[in-house]
């Protein structure tokens, strides 16, 4: 409706969603945008539509009414295919738990992404590195013990997990990073390590933060903060 | 591509399943490769067993049953023909050349024949090879037999051995000829046909087995001893059957309505071609049955995969909601998939193929022994390999139902679903 901007990395306008036309929206955004380099914290309590706001930002979903714009382009309005290649070029994500392949080793759930985007394996940040290196590195910044690199998952705790999953979401440096709750199976004191080495790691890349959770205490950690309400049309950030 | 090795990491992930559905695909395949072997094989081994013979004569039975005991040595004859009978038939101005033929002994359950020198002269196997004596000479004596070359070496027999041959061709007969043992003076080199396993004697030395026996039975407190025998004149009284070479084949058909019309006994001949081709006739509906069977199989096998790869999806939410988050497509949900389906299709062929050489080599010796057709080991034939391609594509398409499945399933589950 304005002139784009293209240093919003999301760009959400007039957002509506619906499983079936005769019920009542379950999401519905007038407006949310998420600068580049800016961390968003959206806090969205179950039933919040949180789970469909993040498909649809990440173009898993068919965008009905409204749109999505992604580094300045418009997203929504793509094929599915095209949707799916930007986000593997351009979106890391992170699950809430289960994010790694049980058989593939530490290093090679990592590298994961770079493997299917040549954008990502190109990585604009640390080109100069061979991709192992790369992300020994998103690893050790992490704080993944080197000792795991190369054990299978399952020898991994939940926290180490997700830190990998971060890892994985990090590597060739894409500029949004979306995080689905990924704290929820942690305890309160990796919860904290796991927030402050994120944030951190998303900012020295330049990269945009999406942070969905329904616990609030964790929105100190970021930029700003987005409510998401449960089924109430027209109340807006 | 990564994602092949990522869709085969993931299947030896799962590789009890996935072996266990390797081994569904490939017996399926591997009973369909030996059905048609053996197939092939029976043919080839009936139709090489005998060459350049014009007509079969014995006594009138179907002609199946003639061509079957007096060629294949299988079965038993239901008559005899009378010595004179063959001698009226033999001296015909047509006849070039007759083989004949005596069953009914056994030794170790291999057929004892007794014929004459124009079994080594005249008969003929595959193109038109003749037999050749490997060691040894051909019979020229009452008690000397000659031994196929299976005979020789399945009983390790030598040059010289004595040899005592059974009343009955069953394996184990309890009435041994055992009083007059004949001597090995020759073996024949090996054909690959029932020659092989059979052991010749001279028609009169057929006769002197039967020497004091009656109806099968041995006369009680009579006998005769071994010179007192070879002072009796020998002449057999009636052989099994004979071959006979015509001068012309054109002259076959005229020599065949004769026989057939023979006043003193019922006799018939037969065109050893023709009774084949009612061999096949009856093969084939067992061949067209066998290989019905192994196409269902195969049909079951590539059902039962796609079975197990949809309902392994299930399982795969979480791994399928994870390259979705990465990335992949639909096609490339498809392409894992039918990469996944394309190497049980794969790896069934080859495992398949080595399961059958094996069954091959393991069922040849047995099968050589007790049905005289030898199991051949090779590549498919030409009709074979389009079938075994086109089972290849098949797997490969296949890899669709699923494909379609895990993509719809994943935009159900989105990338959120904790499965």
């Amino acid at each position: 409706m304005q002139n784009m901007a293209s240093d919003d990395a999301l760009k959400v306008r007039d957002l509506r969603f619906s499983w079936d036309t005769q019920t009542a929206d379950i999401l519905n955004i007038k407006n949310l945008d998420i600068p580049m380099g800016r961390s968003l914290f959206i806090h969205g309590p179950s039933g919040s539509g949180k789970s469909t706001l993040l498909n649809l930002l990440s173009g898993v979903l068919s965008v009905q009414h409204g749109s999505i714009q992604l580094l300045g382009k418009e997203f929504s309005s793509l094929r599915a295919a095209k949707r799916d290649k930007l986000r593997a070029d351009h979106i890391g994500y992170i699950f809430q738990q289960f994010n790694l392949l049980p058989y593939l080793s530490v290093l090679d759930n990592v590298t994961l992404p770079t493997k299917i985007s040549t954008q990502r394996r190109q990585g604009k940040a640390r080109h100069a590195r061979a991709l192992t290196e790369e992300a020994e590195h998103w690893l050790a910044q992490l704080q993944v013990p080197r000792s795991v690199f190369s054990q299978p998952v399952s020898r991994l705790s939940v926290g180490q997990q997700q830190r990998v999953a971060a890892a994985r979401a990090l590597i060739g440096s894409p500029e949004i990073i979306i995080a689905d709750e990924p704290t929820s199976a942690l305890d309160q004191q990796n919860i904290d390590n796991f927030m402050t080495v994120l944030t951190q790691q998303c900012r020295s890349i330049g990269s945009s933060l999406l942070f969905v959770s329904h616990d609030m205490q964790l929105a100190g950690f970021f930029d700003a903060t987005y409510d998401l309400h449960p089924s109430t049309p027209g109340e807006q950030e | 591509m990564n994602w092949i090795h990522l869709a085969l990491k993931s299947l030896w992930n799962r590789r009890v399943t996935a072996l266990l559905t390797l081994l569904m695909v490939s017996v399926s395949v591997c009973l369909l490769l030996s059905v048609d072997r053996v197939r092939t094989d029976t043919r080839s081994s009936f139709g090489n067993t005998l060459s350049g013979t014009d007509l079969l004569i014995g006594s009138r039975t179907g002609s199946l049953n003639l061509l079957l005991y007096s060629v294949f040595r299988i079965g038993n004859a239901t008559n005899n023909i009378s010595w004179q009978s063959y001698q009226e038939l033999k001296n015909h101005k047509d006849v070039k050349w007759t083989i004949p033929i005596s069953l009914g002994d056994s030794h170790k359950g291999y057929r004892v024949v007794g014929t004459n020198e124009s079994y080594l002269q005249h008969y003929q196997y595959g193109r038109q090879h003749g037999l050749k004596l490997q060691q040894g000479v051909w019979f020229a004596d009452v008690f000397e037999v000659v031994l196929g070359a299976e005979v020789a070496r399945q009983l390790n027999y030598q040059l010289g051995d004595a040899v005592v041959i059974a009343h009955g061709t069953g394996s184990t007969s309890f009435e041994q000829h055992d009083d007059r043992p004949f001597k090995v003076v020759g073996i024949l080199a090996p054909t690959g046909t029932p020659v092989d396993k059979s052991l010749h004697i001279p028609l009169e030395g057929i006769t002197v087995l039967h020497v004091d026996w009656q109806s099968g039975v041995k006369r009680q407190g009579k006998t005769t001893s071994v010179d007192d025998t070879l002072s009796l004149d020998l002449t057999p009284d009636s052989i099994t059957a004979f071959l006979v070479g015509m001068n012309s084949r054109l002259k076959a058909f005229g020599f065949q309505r004769q026989v057939n019309e023979f006043r003193k006994e019922p006799l018939m001949a037969v065109i050893p071609g023709a009774a084949l081709q009612e061999l096949w006739q009856l093969i084939g509906i067992a061949e067209n049955a066998l290989m019905a069977v192994s196409v269902m199989v195969i049909v079951t096998g590539l059902i039962g995969m796609v079975t197990v790869i949809i309902s392994s999806l299930n399982e795969r939410r979480r791994e399928i909601a994870i390259f979705r988050a990465l990335g992949a497509k639909r096609n490339t949900l498809l392409g894992l998939l039918m990469v996944e389906s394309g190497f049980y299709g794969l790896a069934g062929l080859v495992t398949g193929y080595g399961l059958h050489v094996l069954l091959m080599g393991i069922a040849n010796s047995h099968v050589q022994n007790r049905y005289g057709i030898e199991l051949t080991i090779g590549w498919p034939n030409e009709s074979m390999m389009v079938i075994l391609s086109s089972f290849l594509v098949t797997t490969v398409i296949l890899g669709l139902l699923p494909g379609y499945r895990a993509y719809r399933q994943s935009l159900s589950d989105g990338l959120s679903a904790n499965v």
